[in-house]
């Protein structure tokens, strides 16, 4: 298998993303740490809530994944995605590639955390000290 | 027809739940539900985009239901 796909209920672990694309004939490995942020156009952020359909969310990530490695000539991929309430600093999704070359991994993880955003069906809720709001979900 | 229909993130707090069943007529369309829920749920017009996913694919308008489908109304994602 040259993708993983996974959705944790648990801290994500750069470390084993990481384990999980490399491989003797790649030169280089790509890894995009996606962290939560403590501040959203200036207001402070406390926490954010991931919830996902999960069924479809592991199905469009394979997509990426598979799209990805026709497309970019990449040698491995895994994308891991957590869900439930995230603090601070804690990371939301993790994405791994390796390639016999740089380009083709910057350009294959840059792809798929562009795509993730576009079409995954997770949702995140920030939440304030004065109020919670949908991510992106109004104009 | 009877159609369950799941919805999450902010289409879940428009409709005031996780599940909903709708009556619409047979072989209507993903672009039928998604005038109805605009009919009966305004907020939905204040979304950037509404999908609908069937079986858990994304669905275009011109889709018809199938009695045992899986629906659910998918309002603008963002995981990452």
């Amino acid at each position: 298998m040259r993708h993983n796909i996974q959705l944790f209920d648990q801290p994500l672990d750069p470390a084993l993303a990481r384990q999980q694309v490399e491989d003797p004939s790649c030169g280089g490995v790509v890894l995009f740490v996606g962290n939560v942020r403590n501040a959203t156009q200036g207001k402070e952020v406390l926490r954010l809530e991931f919830e996902s359909y999960r069924p479809m969310a592991l199905r469009e990530m394979e997509k990426i994944a598979i799209e990805s490695l026709e497309r970019f000539r990449i040698h491995k991929m895994s994308i891991h995605h957590r869900l439930g309430t995230l603090q601070i600093g804690e990371s939301a999704v993790i994405i791994a590639v390796s390639a016999p070359h740089r380009k083709a991994a910057f350009k294959a993880c840059a792809y798929a955390i562009d795509t993730l955003k576009e079409t995954v069906p997770i949702w995140k809720k920030e939440i304030f000290s004065d109020g919670e709001v949908w991510v992106a979900a109004t104009p | 027809m009877k159609l369950k229909v799941m919805a999450f993130g902010i289409a879940r707090d428009i409709l005031g739940s996780a599940e909903v069943d709708f009556d619409l007529p047979e072989n209507s369309k993903v672009g039928d539900l998604k005038e109805h829920l605009l009919k009966q749920f305004p907020a939905f017009a204040g979304l950037r985009h509404l999908a609908v996913a069937v079986n858990c694919e994304y669905a275009e308008d011109e889709v018809i239901f199938n009695a045992m489908d899986e629906v659910v109304i998918i309002p603008p994602v963002s995981g990452g």
